[in-house]
């Protein structure tokens, strides 16, 4: 065990120690540091996240100080600014809805800036918008999420150190290609580190411990989860397919170099949650997800077993069935993992299984219920129940996938300005204005009529309307358009036919 | 044809809008329109596409669409009927003469100005006896893959069969439904401008139920004040509101898990363990897909325009929106009869909202109200009935002059 510690310790170090040389030392903390050369390119491979989109600085930075409002900085932001923030503790939620804004904490002399929601507050930071990247924060207290993204593609999480923030620690979700490294997370009482409906996610070189769930994949397709080192949670890494959801899949996984160790805390998980069914001393569990590849993990001292693998049925989790997800997990790829001591204490249905394969030794590997197509590699090193049904695996390593990062940044969700200006028209015009019949507004050829090849005058009208027309009803500002998409309806406007 | 309609525009003055009578006095000549609800452009081959700011979002291909966060994409939408086919299913939508007895619409239970439901616990239709459950909205219906509160049907088609021949609700069958509409000369015309290429001189029921389904498909809401939030206006909502919207979305309080945005649906069925205090407990979509584990499970509704659909649930049974929302922190199963076991959603928790934080989750849902592209209420009917009260106010005037 302490030794293992050592090796942990070392390694986080190591990895920690390049990332933290670049970005804080050798750097005057008076001069405002754009987020790292890290994301710049140079000499960064393609696992370095070089194309994520995220933390491209290219307009204002903004530098705050306790007793001033990040959430303020947040509203006068404009994507490609940067918001530092200074130590000291802030009580407040923070909510991101716009592309491209990154997040920094500046570390002085070990002082991080913290987020306290006191107990009082739901989530600390929540984002929708593309490229956001969340770096170097403290974040404790809440009774929501620590960071909790909702569609946001191109995102960067990353050296935060997470301590009792509610439900979930991180939680990125619907999100496309995105990268969750160098977090500590503790005293989550759901997953700390829970990848939900995403696609295309690199966890890694995060430290999990005193969680109910470490990392859990759900519903997600394309996620590479290393070099973590997960301990004394109840449950280490998850990978599951949840029925009930809109993204009916999960796929694709691969859980590799990680340390899986003791995680034989006590369910503290919330009554009718599905972590709450996980039994204490849980090492790995994949639920009804497909091709899910286990390579190269030390897995020890997990009392239930070390890595369980279950459809939905047998899983024990008490959630409605959904006739759209299929509930089995095929396809389960078993390479090589160090494994010892798992299974010293398992729940009653596993001593059964014990009793029945007439085993002393605790189980390090427990696969039950339906699925098809899995393998593994060398089963006679460990203690195993119910992979006797699975392959020799053709394949012996994952060397192959550097990363699940996509090579570019999802493309960001804009259109030419003439498909803005025919949205706009149809999608909000119309209600008042119709081609050549009279609805609320004027028909459409009446203003042309009167604004031909003049798109400023219909721009400076919907801006700031005055009331011409007896026999109508006073327009209501649209001032709500942005500049641009008020020029492009005008000019749509101008050019229908029809 | 652009000139001479503009000349006719310009020159005499007048202009024909849709669905009007030419010599109304006869009721012949009804003409359907040849231009699309607004929100839809007409496209060369005469199919109205619809169009919305959210198709801007398009582009981005990182995220499934109409699954949450602000500016997403809106799932796929049934869309592509004709102005006429539109025009001629919002008079049938609005015709009693498709029930039994000639007295119920579908407007009846689906109200324009309620929201498109009726303001009642449960509907009542032509029986007079109150229905098991309650009418929902009908707004934005043409993005929803799966219909009812207990998801029984998988198109409006296969939906819409259900009111029509249930004999609480519109008491008809097939055969009288056909024999009313063919025997009715006006909508014989309509129908065949409606599907010029139609095989048989009679009416046939997939026209009927094809047309409806595409008036039903025109009832668009995405204009609200919360959408011009998300595409990127914040000023569009006060403090408060924005305060509930991240409440909303709060892991706490987690109603964007179900209600996701844009549409304020998921489009899945959840057992939130309501109980139904006044009569046997609804087993909703259990007994749709013969799954136990779905017992008490329903369709999670969109909210948007809820603020004009009082009272709230399936049965009914909220008269205010801080009623319903009060329900979910009142503890995960508190209302769940001994007699039932419910496997009820992971979502439904003891989420300890406030009565503040109950108020900004109301104030936020009115603000997702929108009734810009609400449909006009025929004037007169093909069947000749009369409609008692009308419904809406908001016409177009049929004739008017141009300066
Ligand atoms: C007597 C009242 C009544 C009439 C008449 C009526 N409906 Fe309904 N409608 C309801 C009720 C009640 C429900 C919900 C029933 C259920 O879920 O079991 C409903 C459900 C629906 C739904 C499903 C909406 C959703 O989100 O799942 C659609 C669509 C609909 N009606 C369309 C129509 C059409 C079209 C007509 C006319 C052909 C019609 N209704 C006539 C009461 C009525
Ligand atoms: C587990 C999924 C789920 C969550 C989480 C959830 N809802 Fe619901 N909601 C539903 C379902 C399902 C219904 C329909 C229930 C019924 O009528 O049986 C519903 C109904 C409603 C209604 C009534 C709508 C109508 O037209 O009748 C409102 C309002 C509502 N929810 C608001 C909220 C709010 C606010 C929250 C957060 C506090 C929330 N919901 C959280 C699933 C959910």
């Amino acid at each position: 065990m302490k030794l293992f510690l050592k090796v942990v310790v070392a390694l986080v170090l190591f990895g920690g120690g390049i990332y933290l040389g670049k970005v804080f030392f050798g750097r005057s903390k008076n001069i405002p540091a754009p987020v790292p050369s890290y994301f710049n390119g140079d000499g960064a491979s393609a696992s370095d996240s070089a194309a994520m989109g995220a933390g491209t600085v290219t307009g204002k930075i903004f530098e705050i100080k306790p007793g001033h409002s990040i959430q303020a900085a947040v509203g006068q932001a404009n994507p490609g600014d940067l918001i530092r923030i200074y130590p000291g503790v802030y009580h407040e939620t923070v909510y991101i809805d716009k592309d491209n804004i990154s997040l920094q904490g500046v570390i002085e002399n070990g002082e991080w800036p913290i987020l306290d929601g006191e107990k009082k507050m739901n989530d600390a930071i929540l984002y929708s918008g593309n490229g956001t990247l969340i770096e170097n924060i403290k974040i404790t207290n809440y009774k929501g999420n620590g960071i909790m993204g909702q569609a946001g593609n191109n995102y960067v999480i990353r050296n935060n150190w997470i301590v009792d923030t509610g439900v979930y620690g991180i939680f990125p979700q619907f999100g496309k290609n995105g990268l969750v490294e160098r977090n500590i997370l503790t005293g989550i009482e759901d997953a700390a580190i829970y990848i939900g409906m995403c696609d295309n996610v690199d966890v890694r070189f995060n430290e999990v411990y005193g969680n109910v769930a470490g990392i859990e994949i759900e519903n997600s397709r394309h996620a590479l989860v290393e070099y973590n080192y997960t301990h004394n949670n109840t449950g280490g890494i998850l990978a599951f397919l949840t029925p009930g959801l809109p993204i009916k899949t999960c796929f694709d996984v691969i859980i590799r170099n990680n340390y899986v160790l003791n995680n034989n805390t006590k369910n503290f998980g919330a009554v009718g949650s599905t972590v709450s069914h996980i039994p204490k001393g849980t090492g790995v569990l994949i639920m009804a997800a497909d091709d899910v590849t286990i390579e190269n993990n030390i897995i020890m001292g997990n009392e239930n077993s070390g890595i369980t693998i279950t459809d939905y049925t047998n899983a024990g989790v008490n959630h409605a069935n959904d006739p759209e997800s299929e509930p089995n997990a095929d396809r389960i790829t078993l390479l090589d993992n160090f494994m010892d001591k798992n299974g010293s204490d398992p729940i009653d249905e596993i001593k059964l299984l014990m009793k029945m394969k007439l085993s002393k030794k605790g189980l390090d590997i427990i696969a039950v219920g339906g699925g098809e197509g899995s393998c593994i590699l060398n089963p006679d090193r460990y203690v195993t129940f119910g992979v006797d049904k699975y392959l020799t695996c053709k394949a012996s390593d994952t060397h192959a996938v550097k990363t699940y990062l996509l090579a570019k940044p999802v493309a960001p969700r804009q259109t030419t300005v003439a498909e803005k200006g025919k949205m706009t028209y149809y999608g909000v015009c119309s209600g008042c204005h119709a081609y050549n019949t009279r609805l609320v507004g004027p028909p459409v050829v009446m203003v042309q009529a009167v604004y031909k090849s003049n798109p400023k005058g219909i721009v400076d009208f919907i801006t700031n309307p005055v009331h011409k027309r007896e026999d109508y009803p006073e327009m209501p500002p649209q001032n709500y358009l942005s500049p641009e998409t008020r020029q492009a309806v005008a000019e749509y406007m101008l050019s229908i036919t029809k | 044809m652009k000139r001479i309609l503009i000349m006719l525009l310009l020159g005499i003055g007048v202009i024909l809008t849709c669905g009007i009578f030419l010599k109304p006095q006869k009721m012949t000549g009804l003409k359907l329109c040849s231009t699309c609800p607004p929100g839809f452009e007409l496209t060369d081959s005469n199919q109205c596409k619809l169009r919305s700011l959210y198709q801007l979002y398009e582009s981005g291909k990182g995220n499934e669409p109409g699954v949450g966060g602000l500016r997403t994409a809106l799932p796929e939408v049934r869309d592509g009927f004709t102005p006429q086919q539109i025009d001629l299913g919002r008079y049938l939508f609005f015709d009693p003469v498709l029930s039994g007895n000639q007295t119920v619409s579908c407007a009846s239970c689906h109200q324009p100005d309620k929201g498109f439901s009726d303001g009642l616990k449960t509907s009542v239709g032509i029986s007079h006896k109150p229905l098991k459950r309650a009418a929902p909205s009908l707004w934005n219906v043409a993005f929803l893959k799966k219909f009812f509160w207990d998801a029984r049907a998988k198109t409006l088609e296969e939906q819409m069969t259900g009111p029509l021949y249930s004999a609480d609700e519109m008491g008809t069958t097939r055969e009288q439904l056909l024999k009313t509409l063919n025997g009715i000369g006006l909508y014989r015309d309509l129908f065949s401008q409606a599907f010029p290429d139609k095989k048989s001189d009679d009416i046939v029921l997939n026209e009927v139920y094809l047309a409806i389904a595409a008036f039903e498909s025109s009832l668009i809401s995405l204009n609200s004040r919360y959408d011009q939030y998300a595409h990127g206006y914040h000023e569009a909502l006060t403090k408060n509101e924005i305060e509930g919207l991240n409440v909303f979305r709060s892991f706490v309080a987690r109603c964007a898990e179900c209600h996701t945005p844009p549409l304020f649906t998921n489009q899945q069925v959840a057992v939130i363990g309501l109980a139904e205090p006044d009569r046997s407990f609804d087993s909703g979509a259990a007994r749709v897909f013969h799954d136990s584990t779905l017992r008490g499970a329903f369709k999670v509704p969109s909210l948007r325009n809820a603020a004009l659909t009082a009272p709230y649930s399936h049965s009914g049974r909220f008269e205010k929106l801080e009623d319903m929302i009060s329900f979910y922190t009142k503890g995960r199963g508190h209302e769940v009869p001994a007699t039932e076991e419910l496997h009820i959603h992971w979502h439904i928790w003891e989420p300890g909202l406030s009565s503040h934080e109950i108020s900004l989750l109301s104030d936020f849902i009115k603000t997702l109200s929108d009734e810009s592209f609400k449909p006009q209420v025929p004037e007169i009917l093909p069947s000749g009935i009369r409609l008692k009260n009308k419904l809406s106010t908001r016409l177009v005037s049929s004739v008017s002059n141009i300066k």
